[in-house]
């Protein structure tokens, strides 16, 4: 069971208040991401789960039970760290037994555990090596062999990818989710990149200053986002957020349009413009126009084979049942 | 030509180095030196160099006169206990400030170094007495004792430093893994400070083998160290220029060994912090 409630929560540093009361359930297997811009409080709520920091206010629940006087070590949490914190003067071997050394498990039980948690890793080859011969997708690996042994009620990732080069990031997203699927565990995990956020979670809690902006499945933030920060922090690239005269026609004060959602043609359109950067990426293209007179620059998506070059004049129309309406306090107009 | 500027340069850069090593071990040099030496060439005048009859002899009369392992065995227990109480100590008050800091860590880590200013001479007076009150005048524990207070600041300096270095993030991980206070110390954050605290208990033991103000002033014969074996030798009246050589050189042997034997240890834990 892996069950996590979050009831007015607040954490202050000195004078300084990093997370203004807030709710948040989390429940029993679901893979949870916090996401947000550097800043916003996601680590913080992530440790204030692990008991790392001491909650101001408020009380955090894990499986019903009141956590403010667990110390870490006996929460039943387990946690991958953005520098994986591996155990240097230890062999893997070591490292991934030591949360089994620590619970007082006996040497066979440990071996056992221990060798089955390095074949779901492949890191079989490297039990007897330290973490300073290793790769950093391998030390990875080893930071979740020792969250895994321990069969925790939930595991904790804070920004575990963010140190791996962009191929790396991408397998290891897949491995995280697999994990997940095969575990079925809780799994709370921060980041500021929403692709891996939109790729990987079950649910989405996107977070500014302390503040929940909105929670929800990767699909209903990128459907219907709640205001215009998650509208903007959500999809990639950016929606358009256009302003205005165009936004007034729609009653709304600014409109939103995705990338994906504006179809491109040389001849006539709703809008138009002028061809600026071009982003080829094979599959597709992100065409960036200028001169539209809607905002400085609109992106559009097109198929990768489409030919504009720059300073082409083009025309872009919107998918009307796409165009997201926000009113005057950057509210979601439904 | 570039690179007949540096390897000029280089030259003497490596001059200057040596002309200062000898500078700075020309005492022990002599020291040495003279320890083989009669007492007469001892003090001839111009020196002798190394062309004089060598001599076992000072080391045979310091022997007979006094009881050299006797005064060794204070030195290893003295140097020795007060560095394992020392670093029993210093662990966890350096671990402590150094990943569980409050706002006035900074101010207690200056005020403990502040200590090490004030002029021993300073505080002989009231320790002398409390030695008197508990009866730990010219006493092996006593000494101990007031070694290890001395020399606490720089160890826990010096382990703070070290500790300062290893990141926060993997004593988190031990916390998460389960880890109790204890476990997170002994497993965790000792064994990877190794390497610093050797260095300091190298240096402390290195301090409390040379220190000579307390243990000259705190004992007289049972507990007496290897300095006042020295200090016994060095007498106002007569010629015994040889003997003090002798018995100083076999003083300062065993720490010289010890020291050389872990310069390396030494020179990085001294500088660590400092360079990368």
């Amino acid at each position: 069971m892996g069950q996590i409630v979050l009831e007015q929560v607040t954490k202050s540093f000195g004078e300084v208040t990093v997370i203004p009361p807030l709710d948040l359930t989390i429940k029993d297997g679901e893979f949870t991401v916090f996401v947000g811009p550097s800043g916003c409080g996601k680590s913080t709520l992530l440790r204030l789960i692990a008991g790392l920091e001491d909650v101001s206010s408020g009380e955090i629940r894990i499986d019903g039970r009141p956590s403010a006087s667990i110390p870490p070590a006996k929460r039943g949490l387990a946690m991958v760290f953005q520098s994986y914190a591996l155990y240097p003067h230890m062999t893997v071997r070591k490292n991934i037994a030591f949360p089994l050394r620590m619970a007082g498990l006996d040497r066979a039980e440990q071996d056992r555990r221990v060798e089955q948690a390095a074949a779901v890793l492949n890191l079989t080859d490297y039990l007897d090596r330290r973490p300073g011969q290793l790769s950093g997708g391998q030390r990875q690996r080893v930071a979740i062999g020792r969250a895994i042994v321990r069969e925790p009620a939930a595991f904790l990732f804070d920004e575990p990818l963010s140190n791996l080069d962009a191929a790396l990031r991408v397998g290891m997203r897949l491995e995280i989710s697999e994990l997940h699927n095969r575990l079925k565990t809780t799994m709370i995990y921060v980041t500021h990149d929403q692709v891996e956020a939109m790729t990987m979670a079950d649910k989405i809690v996107v977070l500014r200053a302390g503040h929940i902006e909105q929670v929800g499945s990767p699909l209903e933030l990128y459907r219907a986002p709640r205001n215009l920060f998650v509208a903007g922090f959500i999809g990639s690239p950016k929606m358009n957020l256009i302003e205005g005269a165009e936004a007034a026609k729609h009653n709304a004060t600014t409109i939103g349009i995705r990338p994906e959602h504006i179809s491109i043609s040389a001849e006539d359109g709703r809008w138009s413009g002028v061809v600026g950067v071009s982003e080829h990426l094979g599959s597709d293209t992100f065409f960036h126009v200028h001169k539209t007179g809607l905002a400085e620059s609109i992106t559009v998506r097109a198929d990768g084979e489409v030919g504009f070059k720059h300073g082409d004049p083009i025309h872009m129309t919107p998918r009307a049942d796409m165009i997201h309406r926000f009113d005057d306090k950057g509210l979601r107009i439904a | 030509m570039a690179r007949s500027v540096t390897t000029q340069r280089k030259s003497f850069n490596t001059l200057i180095a040596w002309i200062i090593g000898l500078l700075l071990f020309f005492p022990i040099l002599w020291t040495i030196l003279t320890s083989f030496k009669t007492e007469a060439q001892a003090i001839a005048d111009p020196p002798v160099w190394f062309f004089f009859d060598w001599t076992l002899e000072n080391y045979r009369v310091v022997q007979e006169r006094s009881n050299y392992s006797r005064f060794l065995w204070n030195s290893i227990i003295i140097a020795g206990g007060s560095t394992i109480l020392g670093m029993i100590i210093a662990i966890p008050a350096a671990w402590s400030m150094a990943f569980v800091p409050s706002r006035r860590t900074k101010d207690i880590l200056l005020w403990m170094l502040s200590t090490k200013m004030l002029p021993a001479v300073g505080v002989l007076y009231p320790i002398y007495l409390i030695f008197i009150q508990f009866g730990l005048l010219d006493t092996r524990v006593g000494l101990t004792i007031v070694l290890m207070l001395i020399n606490l600041p720089i160890m826990i300096w010096m382990l703070y430093t070290y500790f300062k270095e290893i990141p926060g993030e993997i004593l988190e991980a031990a916390r998460m893994d389960g880890a109790g206070l204890k476990e997170e110390i002994l497993y965790v954050l000792t064994p990877m400070a190794i390497p610093g605290i050797a260095s300091t208990i190298l240096l402390n033991i290195i301090l409390a083998w040379n220190e000579a103000f307390w243990t000259l002033n705190l004992t007289a014969a049972r507990a007496a160290p290897l300095t006042a074996f020295i200090a016994s030798y060095s007498s106002p009246e007569g010629l015994f220029y040889a003997k003090l050589s002798a018995a100083s050189t076999m003083a300062i042997a065993p720490i010289l060994i010890l020291g050389w034997f872990s310069q390396k240890q030494l020179v990085r834990g001294l500088t660590f912090g400092a360079v990368k």
